[in-house]
């Protein structure tokens, strides 16, 4: 086991977009219970650095896995097709009306009640679309299309943050 | 000739002996110490059978002080130089100390941090802490009759970095040895969890004095995870105190605003017995002199209530608040853990179970249950459980991030964020042949660094120039596992290691501490001197017995060669720890540090493979 592996190989598990998420998680406690810093509390600073290392690692790799979003865009860059958001901006004309769309039906909604129905509608999409990445990582082996798509989920998370925190605002008057 | 065996008192040779390790909760009402004794974590009692220590300092004259109930005793007659819940200070300025003039002693600005301005001149929320803990680190020498290895000690999860550090230099200035900072919900999350057992999702509804505390745990195997933290870091009891005594001060026809600091210490004493007296009974009197008038108001259940409601609500925003940041719906909580000595009040109960949808869990003494949580840490990081089945993954409780153009937070290390982690984020130079940089690091969530906690800033000076943009400086956050922040920065492109210059926007600075010591702070031992060579003797003996324990469990994985050389390494730092220079012996454990990374490397790939043994990567 080396701190350069790759997310998947760290945790034992098949480089794809479907993930079992109780094994993710069983593995990362195993390996926190073998590298966290405590474990070496009465060790020495030399263990307690390289434990410092693999603990952070472990951390990283399990914070990029659980996430759907940050796990397809790690796999994308595995397959040689990173997804470059910042250089990557055109998107399709439909999805930018869907999202125009939204921005307003948010500057309209006048209750919370109206803000959850909005949020309700944006995350049964935000579902079909990671269904629609699975298919893409999994089946197809369509790196492209799946990047694309990624770039598309980006946008629409960073929506549902908006709506969240709206929804915050809202109920904490 | 023999050579004389020069060891410390308590320091054991052999090593097997199990190392005295505590768990101290540093309350802003009320401090305790505990530690795990024949396989039992019990709370340490003083001379008078006492568990609790008032978090409290009187300083009757200039060159004497009182700890303690002693302390607490004297805020009846002299409030502006008794001292209490100074923990609400550390590690901030005047400005940020919510009622600061509705407290019965002086604040004063310094730089960094607020002091409170008592006739022994100014005092600050560190060194009355580090009262408190040298006072807490005595009675454990004590009961143990031996020197302490070190100790855990407790911070609200909510607590930032300029909280967390002001903790650590009141450790340092009581000579203790810092173990761990460990979150007080988890704390009472490990107490509770080993009693009962039960795994699953829990809740931690922690309300102290000073601080309130929200945290989702789960529990698996042994291992606790913190999923999601939050509350307030100036919301506790004393709040529902200040409010109770204002409200009395009005039905008594009092102005609150013309009272004197002894008076206004009078109120919130009453206030105080009146909220306990109605966790049991229906009704009570609220009874104080004050302006030289007895004065006495009857106090039912219903009119506390309706004064602590908004303060009770304010708490469960920061509940439900949490609970969206997890995931998780308020019925999926198998169980809510109270902690503190204000979760007694019936209202905050009721409450509670009225959110959660289940009664609270209340059979755990809320006074003692996080000391008890964090002597059992300490007994395990000291190395004496067996087979360390006890594993706290914590979070960071507040976003980390970087002052970018227009005063906004290019927020690098989210909150809930497991620790330890680390993060790197690149910046380049704004005008051609720039050779400096100033980087601001803040805490928080807001969008504007003005409304976050300044924690340091930055110069990375040596940039060689070059044409604006043309630069990479990556700057890298690494938090450890106490929740404490470390920033570098270096210049990728040329290669060339820039120095950096950290300037703390608070807190005390290495200086200030050696002065403190050097003034005499009251439990400094000895000189100072004496106390530097003392230290280093005994970090270079844990190093010693360290290095030693892993080259006979794992010898094997290391070649002859390497093995000389760390035996050299070795003896070089044993005949330096015998001499008198403790910056050698420093530099020879650094020298061993350094020497035995390649074998601690080595270590760590057989251990991880040992815990994976028996799993294969196509087993799902």
């Amino acid at each position: 086991m080396n701190l350069s592996d790759d997310d998947f190989t760290l945790f034992g598990l098949p480089p794809r977009q479907r993930l079992d998420r109780a094994a993710l998680d069983a593995r990362r406690r195993e390996l926190q219970a073998a590298t966290h810093p405590d474990r070496f509390a009465a060790e020495g600073a030399a263990a307690q650095r390289i434990a410092m290392q693999w603990s952070v690692r472990v951390n990283e790799a399990w914070q990029r896995l659980k996430d759907p979003l940050s796990r397809a865009s790690y796999l994308c860059e595995q397959r040689g097709v990173p997804i470059n958001a910042e250089n990557n901006t055109a998107m399709p004309r439909t999805f930018l009306m869907q999202q125009m769309g939204w921005r307003e039906a948010l500057d309209d909604a006048a209750d919370a009640a109206a803000v959850q129905a909005l949020d309700d509608t944006v995350a049964a999409e935000e579902r079909a679309m990671h269904a629609q990445l699975v298919a893409l990582l999994d089946e197809q082996g369509d790196t492209a299309a799946a990047a694309a798509l990624v770039r598309a989920l980006m946008f629409v998370t960073r929506f549902r943050e908006a709506l969240s925190q709206r929804l915050e605002r809202l109920l904490s008057a | 000739m023999a050579l004389l065996q020069i060891s410390e008192p308590g320091q054991a040779p052999d090593p097997h002996q199990r190392r005295i390790a505590v768990g101290i909760d540093l309350g802003t009402t009320n401090s305790l110490v505990a530690a795990v004794r024949h396989g039992v974590a019990e709370c340490l009692p003083d001379e008078q059978g006492r568990i609790l220590l008032p978090s409290a300092v009187h300083y009757p004259e200039a060159g004497s002080r009182r700890i303690g109930h002693e302390a607490l005793a004297a805020q009846a007659h002299d409030a502006a130089h008794a001292v209490a819940s100074f923990k609400r200070l550390m590690g901030r300025r005047r400005a940020d100390v919510a009622g600061v003039d509705k407290l019965p002693y002086e604040l004063v600005d310094q730089p960094g941090m607020v002091a409170v301005a008592t006739r022994a001149g100014l005092k600050s929320p560190v060194e009355l802490s580090a009262e408190i803990l040298a006072t807490l680190r005595q009675r454990a020498e004590d009961s143990f009759d031996s020197e302490l290895h070190g100790a855990v000690i407790t911070v609200p999860a909510y607590f930032d970095d300029a909280q967390r550090q002001a903790t650590k230099d009141a450790a340092e200035l009581a000579g203790l040895n810092v173990l761990r900072l460990i979150s007080e919900p988890t704390a009472a999350a490990v107490a509770y969890g080993l009693d009962h057992g039960s795994e699953g999702l829990y809740a931690v509804y922690d309300l102290g004095g000073g601080t309130f505390d929200i945290s989702l745990l789960r529990l698996t195997k042994g291992v606790f995870e913190v999923v999601a933290t939050g509350g307030d870091a100036a919301l506790g009891g004393d709040d529902i105190d200040h409010a109770v005594a204002d409200w009395a001060l009005a039905q008594a026809d009092v102005d609150a605003t013309t009272l004197n600091p002894q008076d206004r210490r009078s109120a919130l004493i009453a206030a105080r017995a009146t909220k306990e007296a109605l966790s049991d009974a229906a009704t009570t009197e609220w009874r104080a002199t004050v302006a030289g008038r007895d004065l006495r108001v009857a106090v039912g259940r219903a009119q506390l209530d309706a004064v602590a409601t908004p303060l009770v609500e304010r708490t469960l925003l920061a509940v439900r608040k949490v609970l969206r940041d997890a995931k998780v719906a308020a019925d999926e909580v198998q169980g809510v853990v109270m902690v503190g000595g204000s979760t007694r009040m019936p209202l905050v109960r009721e409450r509670v179970s009225a959110l959660f949808g289940r009664p609270v869990l209340t059979d755990v003494n809320p006074d003692e249950v996080v000391a008890i949580g964090a002597a059992i840490q300490a007994n395990a990081l000291a190395g004496n459980a067996k087979d360390g089945e006890l594993l706290l993954l914590d979070v960071i409780a507040l976003s980390l991030g970087l002052e970018t153009m227009g005063g906004l937070v290019e927020r690098v290390i989210e909150r809930n964020s497991t620790i330890p982690v680390a993060k790197a984020q690149d910046f380049t130079t704004f005008k051609d042949g720039q050779t400096a940089m100033a980087i601001h690091v803040v805490q928080g969530e807001r969008e504007l660094v003005a409304d976050c906690r300044s924690l340091a800033r930055f110069e990375l000076r040596g940039i060689p120039p070059m044409a604006a943009g043309a630069a990479r400086i990556r700057v890298t956050f690494q938090v450890d596992a106490d929740g404490l922040l470390n920033v570098s920065a270096r210049e990728l492109g040329s290669g060339v290691e820039a120095s950096v210059a950290v300037k703390p926007s608070y807190g005390l600075a290495d200086e200030q501490i050696a002065q403190m010591l050097k003034d005499g702070f009251a439990h400094a031992e000895g000189d100072m001197a004496a106390r530097k060579l003392r230290e280093a003797r005994v970090e270079a003996e844990r190093m010693l017995l360290a290095t030693r324990a892993a080259l006979a469990a794992d010898g094997a994985l290391i070649d002859a060669a390497e093995r000389q050389a760390i035996e050299a390494l070795l003896q070089a730092t044993e005949s330096t720890a015998r001499g008198d220079d403790a910056d050698a012996i420093d530099a020879a454990v650094k020298a061993l540090a350094e020497g035995t990374e390649g074998f601690a490397a080595a270590r760590m790939n057989e251990g991880i493979r040992r815990a994976l043994a028996g799993r294969s990567l196509d087993q799902i």
